[in-house]
């Protein structure tokens, strides 16, 4: 099976934006996750409403909004191109933005119930042993909901893989700029022969999901094996 | 070291008032579930914030509402062991154990490792991880986490509760330990009489959310009227005694004090030791003459000091024996029959049976009994 320079493009491309995506959201994902967990505060709902609204909009819905922000005459978009010269739209920076949103409510979801699920006597008793917050946090909190943060990664960077309405709305089909597997895959079942290519692509997908998913188990498996100590 | 808590909370519809000074080496909050016990070692762990109030241990003021004092509990320096141990699953025992010690400072950090985990007996656990211990072993090594972290105050919240009988007597010796050889202030919360009675050297009783009484053991365990009915029974007096003699062939121990002799079955104790006896009212009866031709082996002679009229239809019948009181429970009926007075000379008569291990204290007794 041997693949195009565009189709690597596509590839390279797609695993680079999910990538990016994951990571790059995995601090404001953990931030708002504690919120939502541990938070008591007027507002709470609301924040919750507008995380998860990338979940219920039409995935087309987010791609105009975000290129009504962050397009290049929009309000963000106008003002982050004027003082810093960063342009996101028609760019794979954008795809990234885009992905990264659309992957933002299961990555909460997933971080979230592992907070909720730790027992916070156990915080306590750190408390009592002289550990400050910070300390509690990172030497009890963290690791066990290192879990539900991979598992919160690997969902963000799988729904990034497969992003295409959001992505193709705000920054385009550009091969090498824009296209990620997705918009090659839809790109080629438009014009006449493209079959082979789409089937090519299609299975290269399969493939990245499913070590994706196998590599996340296998973490995963080992965290919480760490944690209950077989 | 004091322990001085005044404190008034409200908690949904349970109202606190509580209120005591204690200065005991194992000072128990004693009471009935729903007492408001653990809220109180909340409070001094720095857990809980009260509505209003103080708490100050050995001086240092850690929660003052009304000059809005409040230390945060890792600043506190005290040490909490819960019912349910709380180890930390992703570390092991090793780890969990030199959790704390870092965070104390290096001048006050006065606990040593090789000792605690001597003096707990669980070295051989140090590299399992806590989902792999029983819960007694869980137990001692939460006891031995709070103690590495050099606490000034340790708070033990019914760290048995939640054990069985055979694992409870396991632990106890170990708490007799801390108390007397490491010499660390404890507040313990318990509901167990005889737990309290064992390992305390002060109580406060609580009841609903209000103190009703506190002081030494000696004088609290024998007010038999500050137990909740269901454990009137249990209630009785602590005699402190030396370990006389071992009568190997019959396997007991006889022991003295003013009072007389009591034999009990053997502990593994040194002769001129002392150990604590819990004599509960109930395993006590009066004789008006000298019982002969009796089982049972232990009697004292002393006069009657005082009669209470418990709840109906028993009585309570303080006797004293060469100033040691000894309480006894019969009923109505007996002391009319008998006619039992103030002033009377009377035989109290113990059986060694009713000395079970939880009521002998000492640190090394005999696993057999």
């Amino acid at each position: 099976m041997e693949l195009t320079p565009d189709e690597w493009n596509a590839v390279r491309l797609s695993v680079k934006v999910a990538v990016w995506a994951m990571l790059g959201s995995l601090p404001l994902g953990l931030l708002t996750a504690l919120t939502l967990a541990r938070g008591n505060f007027w507002g709470k709902s609301i924040l919750n409403g507008i995380v998860h609204l990338p979940l219920i909009l039409p995935p087309v819905v987010t791609g105009y909004l975000l290129l009504l922000t962050f397009g290049r005459r929009g309000p963000v978009g106008a003002f982050l191109a004027e003082h810093f010269g960063i342009v996101l739209s028609f760019r794979w920076t954008g795809a990234a933005l885009a992905c990264a949103i659309m992957g933002f409510p299961l990555m909460v979801r997933a971080i979230r119930l592992s907070i909720e699920a730790v027992d916070r006597r156990l915080e306590a008793a750190a408390g009592t042993l002289g550990a400050g917050p910070i300390w509690v946090f990172t030497t009890i909190t963290l690791p066990l909901i290192l879990p539900g943060i991979i598992a919160g990664m690997i969902l963000s960077f799988g729904k990034a893989m497969g992003e295409f309405g959001a992505t193709i709305t705000f920054v385009s089909n550009i091969p090498g700029e824009t296209q990620t597997l997705p918009s090659a895959i839809y790109t080629f079942t438009q014009i006449p022969g493209g079959d082979a290519g789409a089937l090519r692509l299609t299975l290269i997908s399969v493939a990245i999901s499913m070590a994706a998913l196998m590599a996340s188990e296998a973490l995963a498996h080992r965290a919480s094996r760490r944690i209950e100590g077989a | 070291m004091t322990v001085l808590v005044d404190v008034s909370h409200r908690l949904g519809g349970f109202q606190l008032e509580a209120r005591f000074a204690s200065a005991g080496h194992l000072t128990a909050l004693f009471g009935p579930s729903g007492s408001g016990k653990t809220s109180i070692v909340s409070m001094i762990a720095g857990l809980i914030r009260p509505d209003r109030g103080s708490v100050a241990v050995d001086g240092r003021v850690l929660t003052d509402r009304a000059s809005g004092v409040f230390v945060p509990m890792h600043r506190r320096r005290i040490g909490a062991v819960f019912q349910d141990a709380r180890l930390f699953p992703h570390m092991s025992v090793r780890r969990n154990l030199a959790y704390g010690k870092w965070f104390a400072p290096a001048r006050e950090r006065y606990a040593e490792t090789g000792r605690i985990v001597e003096l707990l007996g669980i070295g051989h656990l140090l590299e399992r991880r806590p989902s792999l211990l029983s819960g007694g072993e869980r137990q001692r090594v939460a006891i031995g986490r709070a103690l590495l972290a050099s606490p000034r105050l340790l708070l033990m919240d019914e760290p048995l509760a939640s054990l069985d009988e055979a694992r409870k007597g396991e632990i106890m010796p170990y708490i007799e330990r801390l108390r007397d050889e490491l010499k660390i202030p404890i507040v313990y919360v318990s509901h167990s009489i005889a737990e309290v009675a064992r390992l305390a050297t002060d109580i406060v009783v609580m009841s609903d959310g209000k103190v009703t009484a506190a002081g030494p053991t000696g004088e609290i365990i024998q007010r038999l009227d500050l137990l909740p009915a269901g454990e009137r029974g249990e209630g009785g007096v602590v005699l402190e005694m030396t370990v006389a003699a071992h009568d190997i062939d019959y396997g007991m121990t006889v022991l003295k004090s003013a009072a007389g002799e009591i034999r009990v079955p053997r502990i593994r104790a040194e002769l001129g030791s002392t150990v604590r006896l819990r004599l509960r009212a109930r395993d006590v009866m009066i004789a008006t003459a000298e019982p002969m031709g009796l089982s049972a082996q232990n009697i004292l002679r002393g006069k009657i000091a005082r009669i209470a009229h418990g709840g109906d239809p028993l009585v309570e019948v303080h006797v004293d024996c060469h100033e040691q009181q000894v309480l006894s429970r019969i009923t109505r009926l007996s002391l009319d029959a008998l006619r039992l007075h103030v002033g009377q000379e009377v035989f109290a008569v113990i059986k060694s049976v009713a000395f079970d291990h939880e009521n002998l204290s000492n640190s090394l007794i005999d696993q057999g009994f």
